[in-house]
Formats: C-alpha cells, structure tokens, sequence
C-alpha cells in the first residue's frame, strides 16, 4: 500500500450515464494500473455493465472524462478502443463456430504476403497466443467442437492478438464448472505477470478472493466501496453490493416426508451421456446434482422430465410410469423442468412478461375455446404477484434483469402447481439479492411438499439447498450422500475420480 | 354564469366519454399497425389528390376486387411468416388449384362443384407437403417452398399443356361480379370472413398464440408443451388451402384458368405481409398489418396505373416502399429500444 504505485493505465473520473428517465451511473471514479485485476463487483442492475460498456467504447458517457496511457481517450465505437488495446470479453461468445481456433484468434488482423493471406505466418501468431493462454487443444479444429472454456480462452487469445493491454472479463466463470474455473483464474494470473490488467465482473466471490488485487462495488450506478485487495470477508461484500445485511442467503428445509414421489430405475441416454442411473425423490425434499460440466447432468434431468428418448430405464411419477421423450406428458403428470438457458429454452426475450408467462398454461386460461388478453393478463397479474416480479407485465422479458427474468421462468412453470419440480442452473448469472429470493420460492416448494431436483456447478448452491447430493461424473452415478456429511472437498473429489 | 358549467358539465362529459370510447376502439383495432395504417392513409390521400377518378366508388370497389386474391394469400403467409418460416410456392400452388379446377370441370367432365372441392384440397396438399418436407426431412422452409415452386408451376403446365381453359357456368363468374347492397360481391365477402376468422384464431385462441411461440422459440414453445412440429405443418396447409381459395377467386373474375396465373406472385404476398409489421424473423406479425399490407400494395398498383405510370417504373416504385416501409419498422424499434 506505501511503495510507490506505477502510474496508472487507465483513470476514470467522473463518469456518469443517465437515460431517459433512470440513472445508470453517478460520478465514477476508477484507476487501473498495469498487471492489476479489479473486480467488479454489484447486484444486477447496479452499473457493472455500463462502465464496462463505456470503458470500451459500446456506450457513451453523459458527462466524465477517462485517459488511457496517459492520453485523454473518449471512445465512440468499440472499434476504437479495440485499435487502443482494450479488449471486452463478453458473456455470450462472440466467435465464427465454423472457421478453425487459429482463424478465430486472427480474426480481424490477417497477415498477408503480398496482399494473399499468409496461412503459415497466422498459424504461428495465433498459436504464440494460444500458448500464453494456456489453450491445450488443436488449433485447426472448428471452434464450435470446442468446450465453454476452450471458447473463452480463444475469445482471450483473439484480444491479445489486437496488443490488448487491458482485458474486461463479463461473468467469465458463469458457464464454467470448477476445473475449468481454475483453469481459467490461472490463466488470468499468467497474463497479469505478463502485464495485462484485468476488469474482472463476477458474482462469484470466491473468486474474486483469489484473483483481485482491488475490488470495487457498485450499488445503483454509484461506487460504495473499494478494497485494496481481495481478502474481504464474503459477508462485508455482500453487505455493501445489498445495501443491508443478508444474514443467511439459504432458508431453513424441513425433513422430507415419507412418501417417494418420483423414481428412476436405471435409465440410460440413447447416446450414452449418462449410464444407468437410478434415483428417488421424495415430497418435500431437494436432491441435489452435482458434478463438472459436461458430466451429462443437463441431459439427465432433461430425459427425467420426458424431453429426450431414452435407451432403458424406467421413469415413475407417483408409481405411474412416465413415457419417454414425451413432453406434454410429462406436463399433464406434473413434472416440470426450469432449463439453465434462460434467454434459448426459457423464455422468449422479444415477448411481454405475460405472454411468457402464459405459454405453457394456456389451456388453463382458455374460456369456450378462446384465449382472451384479458384472461392472460389476470392469470400473468397472479402469478407475477405470488413471485415477485417487478415491472409491467406488458413489459418485454428483454428489459429485465437476469433475476427478474428467472422470476418469471419460476413463474410460468410453478402456476400449474406440478409435482416434480427440476431447476437446471437455477441461478446462473443471478446477483445475490435476487438469489435469496429464488432460494426462499424453492424452500417454499419443499414446503408444499414438491419433490425437486436442483442442477448446480455452483457448489455452495447445493450444499445449502439440498438434503441429499448426487455427484455425477462421466454420466455415472458417483455417489448420493446425505447433506450433514456433504462437503464441497469431498464432492469434489467424487466428481473429479 | 356560475350554474353553465354545472349543467353543462355531465353533458359534455358524456359526450367526451363517448368519443374517447370510439378513440378507444380504434386505437385497438390498429394496435401495433398505426406505422402501416398512417402509410395507407397517406398514400390514399396522395393518390386521390393526383390520380384521376383513383375516389371514386366505383374504383375503390374495383381496389377492394383487385386485392382479393392477394388478401387471401397473403393470410396463409402471415402465420408461415409468424412461425419464422417462408413460403415461396403460393404462387405456383395457386396456379396448379386453378388448373386443376378447369382441368377437372373441363376436360374432366366432372361437377363444377367437386372440381372446386379437389381445388382447395390440392392446395392443400401441396402445403401439407411442404409442411412435411420442413418438419419431417428437416428441410430449410425456403428450400422447400422452393422446389415445390417449380414442381407445381411444372404439374399446372402439365394438365393441359400449357393451355389455357376459358369459359365458366354463369353462377361461378357471378361470384366475383354480382354485387350485393351496390358493392359486396360473394368473393369480396369470403375475403372478409377469412381474414375474420384468421384474425380470432391468432388473437383469441391457444392454437393462434402457439404459432407465435413457435416463431419466438421453438425451443422454449416445446419446453411448454407445444406440438411444434404439428404448428409448423399446419401453417404450410393453411398457406396452401388459402392458395386453393384463392384460384377459385382468379378464375371467377377471369372466367379462365391459365397455367401462367400467379408467376412472381410469391413476391407480392411476401412484401405485403413484410410492408404489415411482420418479421422474417418469426414471432411478430398481425392480421391487421397484412391487411394494411395488402391494401397498400393495391392502392399503390391501381393509382399508378391510373396515371399512367409505367409497370416498368411500378416495379421500382414497388421496390422503394417495401425498402422504405421495413426501414421505417427498424428506425421505430431502434429508438424504442434506446429510450
């Protein structure tokens, strides 16, 4: 804290963003210097977004000024602060799934030789790249055969091609399981030596613990905090990104009732994504699945709810038999699942939250054969109202925040008040105000007496929710134990033999 | 002085409240189609300052006569369009039902009526078809309606050879030029109730907002339960049972059925539907907007015409509104989502 600090790469001062009507940003005021990671940290809505955004160039300021290497810089396009050595990863990739790693990371600056493309010359910029990343796969394969995490490393690879000396990372870990998290901060801890700073956004704070060298809080577009290093306790963050005191994030469960309401006999994925699995859940309690990506947990819980075919095994729902890839059903027997794609399976963006809400249930509002925009707007009304969902409900889903928009995920399947309930990544990409209140609607569930199945890389997410574990690895079954002897060491160890 | 305003005030509220009512159910009907309907209204002013006699009652009916066939096909269109699909073979379709109308009536010998059943069904047929090649062999929506194109356009030369049946029973022409009440012929009616019902069924009923899910996201529509590749077959037979419809309508008003009917008309009722508000995109479209769609690609054809512009210079004029009126669309959804 005393030694001199070199000075800085980028200064912010006073940037504020207001639209019609809101306020994103008031007065920000940030530095970075050379090889340091800041995380950024805050609620959904709370400004993270626009700062990265103005940083690179995809949104303009209302009034504050920034310089960049010392040279006051005030981008227009992200173009222009690509051309500077900015580079924003976002959290949706944005890379050509059919041309090759190598042409990926080159994208954009292709070396010629006499005007024709010289394939040898990319070959080697692409790979010295790659290797400073830590990439492991080959480099002429098409990314799209890529995993999530191989995707991002290209993404990071591609960003120092262009000379990036600054690198925003938006939730780089939301689809990565641990390995691949791990994988990824060590990376991060390799360029920073090289001298590249990072802007790290994240809700993950144990991450953040591990690889921030400051760490910034922003609360409705202000900054509340800043912390010269990332050993903070979780509970002060918390505290600060809140605005009050989250005394615990997980309600209380009740012990589970006797009953077996669902039951899975040695199923088995036609593709042999998972093998010979065998589960019960019974009323009122939460089974938790964990495991790495990729371990077949989504294409698991996906066949118990009927959407794909299966290769043997049986399902039964209250000791009737389920047919298979059958997904209405599965609907009229009630099970249910929340898919982890939110914005691809779970609701559709462009429409209002009561049509999204009332898809699924409209034979329940239809009166003498007619669906009536009224009748919709009742049954939306209720519903948004039991989940708490904030705004208009002739609102487009596209304008909310992620926890809203999850809210009315919850929303649209619990109306028809089913009996198996499975929530696929429930809270990915969920700030943690809103996680405590998801959290709160599944205790309430279990209350009710549901049965549920919650899919979670995040670990801290099923150890505090379920009452039994299930550690998938490979597409078998590793292990279930009981919550009271779960720990996230010895999960891990399960998911990774 | 003081008691006018009280005695005064629940007349005129009264009258206030009436007319807002009527605002009201406007605005209503025109929800989401007020860009469209204010071109309509722009282009009828423009074209009744400018064209001679484009006000007259007679010519306003004969607009109405003129935009039957492509109202109807352009109806069919709207829900492939919602559901993200496209149908390229309307026009093809709708020459091989009138072929087989007059084939079947004609060298057939067979009942009028029977050949206006087989009409309709063969339509149909090659909608359910195309729904299939889509649905089942996974075919690109553009794609199939492409081969089926040039297949049916191929079938409807292949029933006579390529020669044209003139001459039709008085009742069946009739339908298209007996006027009921002064301007209500049979065909213009039909349109109407079409378009009605078409309008119900997208708006009031599950079936209707399925095919929007499944334009939004299949995905997220089959996670709800819905049979999305049933939606998507039966758009593709509705397009091809309004094809059907409508060649019944072509040759009432011809008195003929030709094998070239409908060459290129695939691209009117696309630009139609387009000009009312929907995407290609899927998920968004209304009855409403095609409509206005339809009406405004008519007025344009008919005013043209009379004053005397080229078909030549028509075509480029045609090209610039639909640039103009999808551009218009873009320009509104930007700044809609900027505020």
């Amino acid at each position: 804290m005393n030694e001199p600090a070199p000075s800085p790469i980028l200064t912010v001062r006073g940037i504020s963003k207001s639209y019609p009507g809101t306020v994103a940003l008031r007065g920000i005021d940030l530095e970075v210097r050379p090889g340091e990671v800041i995380a950024l940290l805050g609620e959904n809505g709370a400004g993270k977004s626009t700062l990265s955004g103005i940083i690179a160039g995809a949104i303009q300021p209302s009034t504050g000024t920034m310089t960049w290497q010392g040279r006051p810089y005030s981008p227009a396009t992200p173009r222009d602060s690509i051309t500077r050595g900015i580079g924003m990863i976002h959290q949706e990739m944005r890379l050509l799934p059919d041309l090759t790693v190598a042409e990926n990371v080159a994208v954009g600056r292709w070396p010629t030789r006499a005007g024709f493309l010289s394939g040898k010359t990319m070959l080697r910029q692409a790979q010295e790249q790659l290797r400073k990343v830590g990439f492991t796969g080959r480099v002429n394969q098409p990314v799209r055969e890529l995993s999530v995490a191989g995707q991002q490393q290209v993404e990071i690879a591609k960003a120092l091609m262009l000379d990036a000396s600054l690198l925003i990372l938006d939730e780089p870990t939301a689809a990565l399981g641990e390995t691949e998290t791990t994988a990824l901060l060590e990376c991060v801890r390799s360029l920073r030596t090289q001298g590249v700073s990072f802007i790290y956004v994240s809700h993950r704070l144990a991450e953040i613990a591990q690889i921030a060298d400051r760490v910034v809080v922003l609360r409705d577009g202000e900054k509340v905090a800043e912390h010269d290093s990332g050993g903070i306790s979780p509970d002060t963050l918390v505290r600060e990104m809140v605005g009050r005191s989250v005394d615990r994030l997980f309600p209380e469960f009740d012990a589970p009732r006797d009953e077996v309401v669902l039951s899975v006999e040695g199923i088995s994925d036609r593709a042999g994504r998972f093998d010979d699995i065998s589960l019960t859940v019974r009323a009122g309690e939460v089974l938790g699945i964990a495991g790495i990506v990729g371990a077949g947990r989504t294409e698991l819980v996906r066949s118990i709810a009927s959407l794909e075919p299966l290769r043997c095994g049986e399902i039964k729902v209250d000791g009737v038999p389920l047919p298979p890839n059958d997904p209405i059903a599965a609907k009229a027997v009630g099970v249910v699942l929340i898919p982890e794609d939110r914005k691809r399976q779970g609701v559709i963006l462009s429409d209002t939250i009561e049509d999204n809400i009332a898809l699924p249930n409209l034979a329940a509002i239809t009166r003498y054969g007619f669906v009536t925009p009224s009748g919709v707007t009742r049954f939306a009304r209720k519903a948004a109202a039991r989940f708490g969902i904030k705004g208009d409900i002739g609102d487009p889903v596209a304008t909310l925040s992620g926890g809203n928009q999850q809210k009315v995920v919850l929303s649209k399947w619990l109306s028809s008040d089913p009996k198996v309930i499975i929530l696929d990544e429930p809270t990915r990409g969920i700030d943690v105000g809103a996680r405590a209140s998801i959290y709160e609607v599944i205790s309430e569930l279990a209350q009710q007496g549901k049965a549920i199945i919650v899919v979670s890389s995040d670990l801290e997410e099923v150890l505090g929710l379920a009452h039994r574990i299930m550690v998938l690895a490979q597409g078998r079954n590793k292990g279930i134990m009981e919550a009271a002897e779960a720990t996230a060491d010895r999960v891990m160890a399960y998911a990774t033999q | 002085m003081t008691q006018n305003p009280a005695s005064a005030g629940p007349r005129a509220d009264e009258g206030r409240r009436s007319r807002r009512g009527a605002v009201k159910g406007v605005a209503w009907i025109l929800d989401g189609v007020g860009g469209p309907f204010l071109g309509l209204v722009v282009l009828v002013v423009i074209m009744a300052i400018f064209a001679p006699n484009f006000a007259k009652p007679i010519n306003l009916i004969n607009i109405l006569d003129q935009v039957t066939v492509l109202g109807i096909l352009a109806l069919g269109a709207t829900a492939v369009i919602i559901t993200g699909g496209i149908d390229l073979s309307v026009g093809s379709v709708f020459a091989l039902s009138v072929m087989v109308l007059g084939w079947l009536s004609h060298d057939g010998g067979m009942p009028l009526w029977i050949a206006m059943i087989a009409c309709v069904a063969v339509g149909g047929l090659a909608g359910l078809v195309n729904g299939l090649a889509v649905t089942v062999t996974k075919l690109p929506p553009f794609i199939a309606t492409l081969a089926m194109m040039s297949v049916a356009r191929g079938l409807a030369n292949m029933t006579t050879d390529g020669r044209q049946i003139t001459g039709y029973p008085e009742w069946f022409y009739s339908l298209a030029s007996t006027r009921y009440g002064g301007f209500l012929s049979i065909t213009l009616m039909a349109l109407i109730v079409l378009y009605v019902i078409g309008w119900a069924v997208l708006k009031y009923r599950s079936s209707g907002r399925a095919v929007y899910a499944v334009g939004g996201s299949p995905e997220v529509a089959r996670l709800a339960g819905i049979k999305v590749q049933a939606v998507t077959t039966w758009v593709y037979v509705v397009a091809g049972l309004a094809a059907g419809l409508a060649a019944i309508v072509l040759a009432s008003r011809l008195d003929s059925s030709q094998p070239s009917a409908g060459e290129g008309l695939e691209l009117d009722v696309i630009a139609a539907v387009v000009i009312g508000g929907a995407s290609l995109a899927g998920g968004v479209g209304r009855i409403t907007g095609t409509l206005v769609g339809v009406l405004i690609v008519g007025v344009m054809h008919n005013g043209l015409n009379l004053l005397g512009v080229s078909p030549f210079l028509q075509q480029v004029i045609i090209g610039v509104v639909i640039a103009a009126a999808v551009f218009t669309d873009v320009l509104r959804r930007r700044k809609e989502r900027s505020a």
